[in-house]
């Protein structure tokens, strides 16, 4: 699988006219010599799919290559850009699953009452606004109130912080980008949460559950939620990969250094090998999560087996 | 009159139906007179039993409504706005959206607009002072600027403008002086179009591959499956940048639009042949398919006539739910500049200012095609939620309960569902993945 996006990726990026080469080409400052050593070194002559498995066989040894535009190895980069992307994408997470649930529990257990088609017009709202004009809004709001960092992620003093104020710094400027980010998805998890939290309601031991005298707080919480929360587990994976996406606009507007703004800027200025490990590193991310979906899945409903039934 | 969709004939101060029982099955006959003019009761059409469900639920009846004067906006363009989308002035750079008028001196006049004055205040900003002495009456059928519509019938007129020194900004202007009014309608040429051809794009590719898929089985499935699989597993945006970067610098606007669309159904795809064939796997195993088999129909008929049909009461109104993701990420791409290019308009690339929050600050107004990126998605969006309530086979009364209907669709019981299938099934339920 990861070989045919690395293959794809690869063949993408060969086919578009021009490579960053040409760029450096035209820098007086680097050497011819330069250019021919780096040529030599990816093998960059060579015909295409050799290339490419040189590429391969240095993945294999997590040598991800070298940044023409950054002028350092991509490793360097990528290692720092993934890992706020991550704390970017899993707050977002976090704060998507901890509102929507309860709100859709919530939103189940009283529906059709004022209270519902409130949640559910504001979440209609919600997943229907682009992400992208959450995010300026927000940026604007915040601009206005003069409370929140507006884009970035650490203070210009933030080397000079304690370690407690550092974490406090990046928590604050995380709240923009992650509300941005999960606005929409509780608007829409809320709404898959509803709809299956009344779905199982209204099945039949649901009624047995009651008649044998249950306490409701029982019948809901135990009897029903363990049952409507599974589509939402299988969903998980998705979701994480919808975050990825979502957040690459996000973080290029909120300027936030992570993988999806690297990856603009890698696309814009050609730099191949930088593409192909943000590519890379976005679909591992994407596996992992969809993975930890199926396991939290078979945790949860224990009629999903992952062995071969005949 | 019974016979003519609603629809089209929005009656606004309806009666409840408070006799009618909602539990109750609902008619099925409609009577119609005969040549003779003889009442006869003839049954509605499953066409017409959906429809009638459809206008029921009034929201998406309005939704209908505003996408139908946005699609019609989007193809009248040249005759609405004003002006062109490139026509621009510097002098009125960031103009605020012009007030009409109808009172002048204590009466009712015609609707006018006053003139603007740029001046500069102690910071040295910009600021547009209305200039009360100069009015301009606005026009109706303004001759002005010539164009083609659709590209052939040369006219001139256009709905409204004004005379010649001052001009009438409805939204405001942007950074050039440009009206923010016409470029959103032009825009939506472009953004609005952009999701239909794109769904249709992805959609036959989708069904086609699927249904393939799905009919056969085997080795076949199995090669296309998994690259249905490759595609789906890379994050959609860094797709469609690394898509985006393989579409040469020196395209003109025209093939940079192919190439967006050509890009977003590419993405697309995968997602609809892995649902399409999860339904054809069942679907193939029916009697009427064997039947067909038997009598020698050829396997591409039976896959396009027998197979296909039967999936559209499913993927129809998911259609109509993914059209959003179309329309968001040509805007995503335009608003990072690698979409639409400048002197053409697009939702995304008008919201490209937009980006600098000093800019919103001043002119708010640079927002808007934001706002109809909203309104369109949220259209859709209903329309494709009431849709799916009124074909979900569940509420018809064909089937007791929702798990037998997905069941059905992939032909196992319910606990059975591999992990994949369920899948399958939620994710066209998620039309932002």
């Amino acid at each position: 699988m990861l070989l045919g996006i690395t293959l794809l990726t690869f063949i993408l990026m060969r086919v578009t006219p021009g490579n960053y080469l040409d760029t450096i080409r035209l820098d007086p400052q680097i050497s011819q010599d330069t250019i021919e050593r780096y040529q030599k070194l990816y093998q960059l002559d060579k015909p295409l799919l050799q290339q490419y498995f040189y590429w391969l066989k240095n993945v294999c040894r997590l040598e991800f290559g070298y940044s023409f535009h950054y002028n350092v190895p991509v490793v360097h980069i990528i290692g720092g850009r993934l890992f706020n992307t991550f704390i970017l994408s899993l707050t977002a997470f976090l704060l998507t699953w901890l509102v929507a649930l309860p709100l859709g529990i919530w939103a189940a257990l009283n529906r059709n009452r004022w209270g519902d088609r409130i949640i559910q017009f504001f979440s209609y709202v919600f997943f229907s606004l682009p992400s992208f004009f959450i995010t300026m809004i927000l940026l604007f709001w915040a601009s206005q109130a003069g409370v929140l960092p507006l884009g970035g992620m650490r203070s210009p003093n933030f080397e000079h912080m304690s370690f407690l104020d550092q974490g406090l710094d990046i928590l604050k400027h995380l709240v923009i980008p992650a509300l941005a980010l999960s606005l929409g998805s509780i608007g829409y998890m809320q709404k898959i949460m509803r709809g299956n939290m009344l779905e199982v309601l209204g099945q039949q031991y649901i009624l047995t559950a009651r008649a044998k005298g249950l306490s409701e707080t029982r019948v809901v919480y135990v009897h029903a939620l363990r049952n409507a929360i599974n589509p939402l587990i299988t969903l998980l994976g998705y979701e994480f990969s919808a975050l990825l996406s979502g957040a690459a606009l996000t973080e290029i507007i909120c300027s936030w250094p992570g993988l999806g703004s690297l990856m603009l800027t890698a696309v814009r200025a050609k730099d191949i090998y930088l593409v192909m490990a943000s590519m890379l590193m976005g679909s591992v991310m994407f596996i992992i999560g969809n993975l930890l979906a199926d396991i939290a899945l078979a945790k949860a409903d224990p009629r999903i087996t992952y062995e071969q039934r005949s | 009159m019974n016979n003519v969709p609603k629809l089209f004939l929005m009656s606004f101060p309806r009666k409840r139906e408070s006799t009618v029982d909602a539990r109750l099955p609902r008619p099925v006959l409609q009577t119609v007179q005969d040549g003779r003019g003889h009442d006869k009761d003839k049954p509605l059409s499953e066409f017409q039993l959906h429809l009638r469900d459809f206008n029921k639920n009034r929201p998406a009846v309005a939704c209908v409504w505003v996408l139908g004067v946005l699609y019609a906006g989007a193809l009248f363009a040249d005759f609405i706005a004003p002006y062109s989308f490139k026509d621009e002035d510097r002098s009125y750079s960031y103009c605020p959206p012009s007030r009409i008028q109808l009172w002048h001196d204590g009466k009712i006049s015609r609707p006018f607009i006053y003139g603007t004055k740029l001046t500069y205040n102690d910071l040295h900003a910009r600021v547009y002072v209305t200039d009360q002495t100069q009015s301009y009456p606005i026009r109706f059928f303004y001759r002005a600027e010539s164009y083609r519509w659709l590209g052939l019938i040369p006219f001139s007129r256009h709905l409204f403008g004004v005379d010649a020194p001052s001009r009438i900004y409805l939204f405001g202007a942007d950074a050039r002086g440009r009206d923010v009014f016409s470029r959103i309608l032009y825009g939506a040429q472009v953004s609005l179009s952009i999701g239909l051809i794109g769904v249709a794009i992805s959609f036959s590719l989708g069904l086609l591959i699927g249904g393939i898929a799905g009919y056969y089985g085997g080795w076949l499935d199995n090669i296309l499956m998994r690259l249905c699989e490759m595609l789906m597993m890379v994050p959609g945006f860094y797709l469609l940048l690394a898509l985006r970067a393989a579409v040469p610098d020196n395209f003109s606007s025209l093939q940079v639009y192919c190439a967006i669309v050509v890009i977003l159904s590419f993405i697309a795809w995968a997602s609809w042949a892995r649902i399409i064939r999860g339904m054809c796997l069942s679907l193939r195993e029916r009697e009427y398919v064997l039947a067909a088999k038997t009598m020698g129909v050829s396997d591409f008929k039976i896959i396009l006539v027998h197979l296909l049909p039967h999936t559209f009461s499913y993927t129809i109104f998911a259609v109509m739910l993914s059209i959003p993701g179309y329309i968001l990420g040509e805007s995503g791409l335009s608003l990072i500049g690698l979409g639409i290019q400048d002197p053409y308009a697009s939702w995304g690339n008008m919201l490209t200012d937009a980006m600098s929050i000093v800019r919103i600050q001043f002119a708010p107004w640079i927002l808007v095609p934001a706002f109809f990126i909203f309104i369109t998605v949220l259209c859709f969006n209903i329309i494709g939620d009431t849709l799916r309530d009124c074909l979900d086979p569940m509420l018809i009364g064909l089937l007791p309960t929702k798990q037998n209907v997905k069941s059905s669709i992939v032909g196992k019981s319910a606990g059975d569902l591999t992990l994949d299938q369920k899948r399958s099934i939620k994710s066209t339920e998620n039309p932002k993945s």
